[in-house]
């Protein structure tokens, strides 16, 4: 099924930015009443709007590890501006899969809890 | 002995079938499918004889208020209530519990008393108390389980004291599926004079309930868990409590004199029962009783019993999967498990490719999740109609994730 590409499952296995940062300047966290689920994203910022380093400590679905690693990915070295007009559609593009309605939450997690640390 | 593919029949929607898969429905302690005759008989109510109740002077509005009584007169003789005045319907097992916990709560309890729950309650039997207990500055004592998933009886009987003046427990829990011994746990909450609320929403359906045997003082449960629609609880109580008791939502069909300032009550159960109720849902709701009682609650026992034991040995056969569940002559048709590193929500997920419903979450029962030191779990769970080849399909899935993520 389309779901678990070997991307996702090697992303979830092993989460890049997976590590906590020496120092931050934001960070914030979000959780999944239903499920449980929690995920703590760091980031350190320079003085121009800069992200220099990323932190995520994800504990969840395989969907929402893939998309909290991708995201970091994604994020390091651009600037906050750009990060703040990421839409739910981006990121879905980006785990380039078929998200069943179900688990569209999951997918999402990552880019929430990025937008409560940038509001 | 029951035989779950005729009585599958009964059911429309066992027909249908999902990207050419049939359906196999394991996610019957969230709420079940509804039998052909249930459905019906909301057709038939409202195309035949459908009319507000207890107002109307006309043929329709007498013939419904005949139907709406006799639902409830159907639902007192199937838990053993002595009077169909002690049933009164609310939305859902949950409405019922905050009936009790406003109206018998805010009346009775009091600064420094305490209310003893379990670990292994649903929210709707916990947050009602949190609230009640933090309004009037009572306290919650919680009664631990055990390492083999049954409630810690000694442990208990440490927490009772004159104190107590509340004892709320399920009949069995949605997650673990262990079957609360509560007439023994009952006993001992009445030596010190403690009121008790049964909640029975997940073991109505599936264990005979004597309310007079088991002398609890309030019982809770909902329609859908039991085959019938959605909006429809019922909650029974002793009458002598009942009446001390003011009502919980005041308006229409619940007075008995109105004036411009001031008013009186009805009688019971109406003094409860404020507005139009949900009528036809509480009619249909009858058939449902009377479509359990056709198979026999002994029946429903033993069938699910075998199924428990069928999947247990199954899916104990892989050393990944852990399971979360009693002896089985203690637990009801529910298993819990996890499968080592993946998560709930991906298993769940995987089952559904073909349609093998299965609940993954904290089947809102979060303190039992860290009690179990887990996030979540996945949970089957079985009514009438689920065969040993809806365990053989749940198997097969299992197999498919444990390929997908390669453990």
């Amino acid at each position: 099924m389309d779901l678990y590409s070997e991307i996702i499952l090697d992303h979830y296995k092993h989460p890049h930015n997976n590590k906590p940062l020496k120092k931050h300047t934001h960070s914030a966290k979000e959780l999944n009443p239903l499920c449980g689920d929690s995920l703590t994203i760091s980031l350190e910022v320079d003085p121009k709007g800069k992200i220099k380093n990323v932190s995520i400590s994800p504990k969840g679905c395989a969907i929402s590890t893939a998309s909290a690693s991708i995201l970091s990915d994604y994020i390091l070295g651009k600037n906050i501006k750009h990060i703040a007009k990421l839409k739910n559609e981006d990121i879905i593009k980006m785990l380039n899969i078929e998200i069943t309605p179900g688990r569209f939450k999951c997918a999402v997690l990552p880019l929430s809890t990025i937008k409560k640390i940038l509001i | 002995m029951l035989d779950p593919l005729k009585i599958k029949k009964d059911f429309p929607i066992f027909k249908r079938k999902i990207n050419g898969h049939p359906i196999v429905f394991l996610d019957n302690a969230a709420s079940t499918e509804k039998p052909k005759c249930v459905i019906d008989a909301i057709k038939d109510c409202y195309e035949n004889y459908y009319a507000n109740i207890h107002r109307g002077i006309y043929s329709l509005s007498e013939e419904s208020t005949d139907a709406y009584e006799s639902a409830r007169k159907k639902t007192a003789e199937f838990i053993n209530a002595k009077s169909e005045s002690e049933i009164i319907f609310t939305r859902n097992a949950t409405e019922a519990i905050n009936l009790v916990a406003y109206s018998w709560g805010n009346t009775f309890i009091k600064k420094g008393d305490e209310i003893i729950l379990s670990v292994m309650e649903h929210h709707s039997n916990l947050v009602p108390w949190q609230e009640l207990a933090s309004r009037k500055g009572a306290k919650l004592k919680i009664i631990p389980i055990k390492k083999d998933f049954t409630l810690d009886f000694e442990a208990y009987k440490k927490l009772l004291s004159k104190k107590t003046k509340l004892l709320s427990l399920t009949a069995m829990s949605n997650v673990l599926g262990t079957i609360t011994p509560v007439k023994k746990f009952i006993k001992e909450a009445k030596k010190y004079g403690a009121k008790v609320l049964i909640d029975g929403a997940q073991s109505i359906p599936h264990l005979k309930t004597n309310v007079q045997y088991m002398n609890c003082d309030f019982l809770v449960f909902s329609s859908h868990k039991m085959l019938g629609p959605t909006g429809v609880g019922v909650l029974y109580g002793k009458k002598e409590i009942l009446e001390k008791m003011p009502p919980f939502l005041h308006g229409g069909d619940m007075i008995r004199e109105v004036t411009q300032f001031k008013s009186t009550y009805n009688d019971l159960p109406w003094k409860f029962e404020a507005g139009t109720p949900n009528i036809v849902d509480v009619i249909a709701f009858k058939k449902a009783i009377e479509y359990i009682e056709s198979i026999g609650l002994k029946n429903i026992e033993e069938h699910e019993r075998k199924l428990l034991t069928y999947a247990k040995e199954k899916f104990s056969k892989y050393k990944n999967v852990h399971l979360y569940s009693p002896k089985t002559k203690l637990s009801g048709g529910i298993l819990s498990f996890n499968i080592k590193d993946i998560h709930p929500h991906d298993v769940a997920t995987i089952f559904n490719t073909k349609n093998v419903c299965i609940r993954a979450s904290q089947h809102c029962a979060s303190p039992l999740m860290k009690a179990l030191n887990v996030g979540s779990t996945n949970r089957i769970s079985f009514y009438i109609y689920n065969t040993l080849s809806d365990i053989d399909e749940a198997e097969k899935a299992l197999k498919n994730v444990l390929k997908i993520f390669k453990v």
